[in-house]
């Protein structure tokens, strides 16, 4: 209404945004390190310029590249381009060694005791026959977890990819009462995990670090996708169960085989879990027919 | 009623200190809060890690809590919205009652849900990246609501008697006399502002009502908006309305007898009224019992695959004795004490009320545990102690806390204001006379 008012916000609001650059100033990404202090020990090293021309430099100056996301979060929130990911998992393959459950653990510095990979004994009558079934978060194109967050923390991206920002999680746990296939977990306290990993910026396409009062869980690895390899998991199975692929592309791998994914699906009556539900999952399960193990229900392999 | 003179309604009805009674009654619910803030204090600092939740029961005691919270403030619709409406003039002496219970009852609510997340410093994300498609963003949105409307319809009814208070300076103290002239002091008893007042509170019990069934509503979608066995139902919105209807005029009973009882109000607080809400919760209880009806004798008929687990687990297996304790207690016992004209005295409707109030306590954690239990996918490749819940002490202090902490409200409110309209009971007196 009154005149003075808007000019007074506009002014509060100039002031921050230049306190904001001054702030940014005392950082100055331009000015240059302390390249000074270094001295030349004499040494040249051959190297491959990025416009194709070898040039020598002095070794002293050689710094390694810290190791950065390969995407901001927001990009990370859009997804990979023209892509479309599912998994295809071989249920007549798997005697749950359980290596893709040690790999994932690993790599996503999971709380001990949690799991994102489930390898599930499952017998689904009286007379009918036992098999393993492996569960990775099912990447639904209708996932329910994402309908219910209230925060926009838990997020459908374009090439299928459901993933967390832990960063914006608020910890109510409405997407694991809504999640049918239980793949969610929470770090109910603080995720035992080394310092140097904690200490790092959270990665949606990593998710790691975990962080305490946050949901996590599988990711389908966008960032060993982005690097072409496939994801920890697939590459872990001694045996081969699990392939990754693009639907787009119309081809699944594990590693060393490679199908087209239409006709795996077609040939072994390739189905996905509750679909009744009408989550359309991204992971497909070719059912325990002429098994390349027989079930052992010891869990020795554990 | 019988004609009583202004001066004794208003000796009668001004708020009294605490007796001996009073300070144990106050000094044992703060030890009981201060103990539950305390396990509240572990837990921001160990993180929910204290509780015995764990990834498949992630919602448990303080989430039951909450929808008993919920449940228990829609009674401030129903005595002052539904019954003014409908022109029952007997209940005007329980409305303040009514609307303290729903106003602090539905204030621990919102606290206990602060209570539950893993992530209460980041609060404000709820409103600067709340998405409109979840029903917990539904949730917020109509209790806050709901909480503005209930302290309004607190407030203005209250204006009257305050200015009535004002007038006795030396009795307030200065404290309580400055509390009432910085509430009230702009009443003047003008047929304008009586007639601004009479119409706003008009219009907000026609608009507490719908947003009463609303808060209610949205909470059993919480549940019944995903896909798990005992959640999934169709029947949850007017199921969960119900039994908070009858849970909350069980409050009202517990409440106008300890009320009667220990500020001397037999003469309006009447056994005429235990009487009336006597039938009322009887009303209430046979509604309940038919939407529980409806909610497990339809799926055991059918007695689906997943469901299965589930309400055998309540019928007859583990969750059996809180199951039907629940039921008896917050239906079939209550009903049977109420129907009859004998049992609708102070004392036996005081009963029924606790009866009520603790079944429906234990019935709310039944509608969120047990479901957890039964996954789709049988429970697998966790640590043993996430198969099984029982709430750790922490738990339990917080839950308690809670309770002790709504209670606490209720106590100091009728410390400091009166409890019973004195305006509107010398006016329904004076018009009594005239008739």
């Amino acid at each position: 209404m009154k005149p003075n008012e808007n000019s007074r916000r506009e002014f509060l609001a100039a002031t921050l945004l230049a306190g904001a650059a001054l702030a940014g100033c005392r950082t100055n990404p331009f000015t240059p390190d302390e390249v000074t202090d270094i001295k030349p020990s004499g040494k040249m090293v051959k190297l491959l310029s990025v416009d194709g021309d070898i040039i020598e430099v002095d070794e002293a100056f050689l710094k390694p590249v810290p190791e950065l996301p390969v995407v901001t979060n927001s990009e990370a929130r859009v997804g990979i381009p023209g892509k479309k990911f599912a998994m295809v998992i071989d249920l007549s393959r798997c005697k749950s060694v359980k290596k893709c459950q040690t790999a994932c653990n690993h790599m996503h510095h999971i709380h001990p005791g949690q799991n994102w990979i489930k390898i599930y004994p499952m017998q689904d009558s009286e007379k009918t026959a036992p098999y393993w079934q492996p569960t990775t978060c099912m990447h639904c194109d209708e996932p329910p977890c994402v309908k219910v967050c209230p925060v926009d923390a838990t997020f459908k991206r374009k090439d299928g990819i459901v993933l967390i920002d832990s960063d914006r999680c608020v910890g109510c746990r409405f997407c694991m009462a809504a999640c049918p296939y239980s793949s969610r977990v929470f770090n109910w306290e603080e995720p035992k995990i080394e310092k140097e990993i904690a200490a790092q910026p959270y990665s949606c396409e990593t998710s790691v670090p975990q962080k305490i009062g946050t949901v996590g869980k599988c990711d389908f690895c966008p960032d060993m996708i982005r690097q072409g390899s496939l994801p920890h998991c697939v590459s872990a199975c001694p045996n081969g169960v699990f392939f990754f692929g693009d639907i787009l592309e119309d081809s699944v791998t594990n590693g060393s085989e490679t199908f087209r994914f239409s006709e795996l699906i077609k040939d072994k009556a390739g189905y996905r879990l509750m679909e009744d539900l009408g989550t359309k999952p991204s992971v497909y399960y070719l059912p325990p027919v002429n098994r390349n193990f027989p079930f052992e229900k010891e869990e020795k392999n554990a | 009623m019988e004609k009583i003179a202004e001066n004794k309604i208003i000796e009668d009805l001004m708020p009294q200190q605490f007796g001996k009674k009073g300070m144990i009654w106050v000094i044992s619910l703060l030890v009981v809060c201060v103990f539950g803030f305390y396990a509240y204090c572990r837990q921001l600092y160990y993180g929910l890690e204290v509780t015995a939740l764990r990834d498949y029961v992630s919602w448990g005691i303080y989430i039951s809590n909450f929808v008993f919270f919920v449940a228990i403030s829609l009674v401030g619709s129903l005595i002052t919205a539904v019954l003014r409406l409908t022109n029952v003039h007997w209940s005007t002496p329980l409305t303040r009652i009514a609307e303290i219970i729903a106003v602090s009852a539905i204030a621990f609510a919102s606290l206990i849900i602060i209570v539950d997340m893993g992530r209460p410093d980041r609060f404000y994300n709820l409103f600067i990246h709340g998405r409109l498609q979840s029903p917990i963003i539904w949730d917020v949105i109509v209790i806050s609501t709901y909480l503005v409307i209930s302290l309004l319809l607190l407030y203005f009814p209250l204006l009257p008697d305050l200015k009535i208070m004002i007038q006795y300076k030396e009795r307030n103290g200065k404290w309580l006399q400055k509390l009432y002239v910085f509430l009230g002091s702009f009443w003047k008893d003008k047929p304008a502002q009586f007639k601004i007042t009479t119409k706003a509170i008009h219009i907000l019990s026609i608009t507490i009502i719908p947003v009463a069934f609303a808060i209610h509503t949205v909470t059993s979608w919480l549940f019944a908006t995903t896909y798990r066995p005992g959640w999934d139902s169709t029947n949850f919105g007017a199921y969960f309305i119900s039994g908070a209807f009858l849970v909350g005029a069980g409050s009202v009973l517990i409440a106008m007898y300890i009320f009667r009882t220990q500020y001397k109000l037999e003469k309006y607080i009447t056994s005429e009224h235990f009487n009336k809400m006597g039938k009322v919760v009887v009303l209430l209880a046979l509604i309940y019992l038919y939407f529980n009806i409806n909610e497990f004798l339809v799926p055991a008929f059918k007695m689906k695959k997943s469901e299965e687990e589930h309400l055998m687990g309540l019928f007859t297996g583990e969750f059996s004795y809180i199951f039907w304790f629940a039921i008896s207690a917050s239906m079939f016992l209550p009903i049977l004490i109420l129907v009859f004209k004998k049992g609708r005295t102070p004392k036996w409707a005081f009963v029924a009320g606790i009866l009520v109030v603790v079944g429906s306590w234990f019935k709310r954690y039944l509608i969120v545990t047990p479901t957890l239990l039964h996954p789709f996918l049988p429970m697998h490749d966790v640590p043993k102690n996430y198969m099984h819940y029982f709430p750790s002490w922490e738990e339990w202090a917080i839950a308690g806390g809670s309770l002790a902490g709504a209670l606490l409200v209720i106590t100091f409110f009728a410390r400091i204001f009166p409890i019973i309209p004195i305006h509107e009971t010398i006016t329904e007196t004076d018009t009594h006379e005239k008739v």
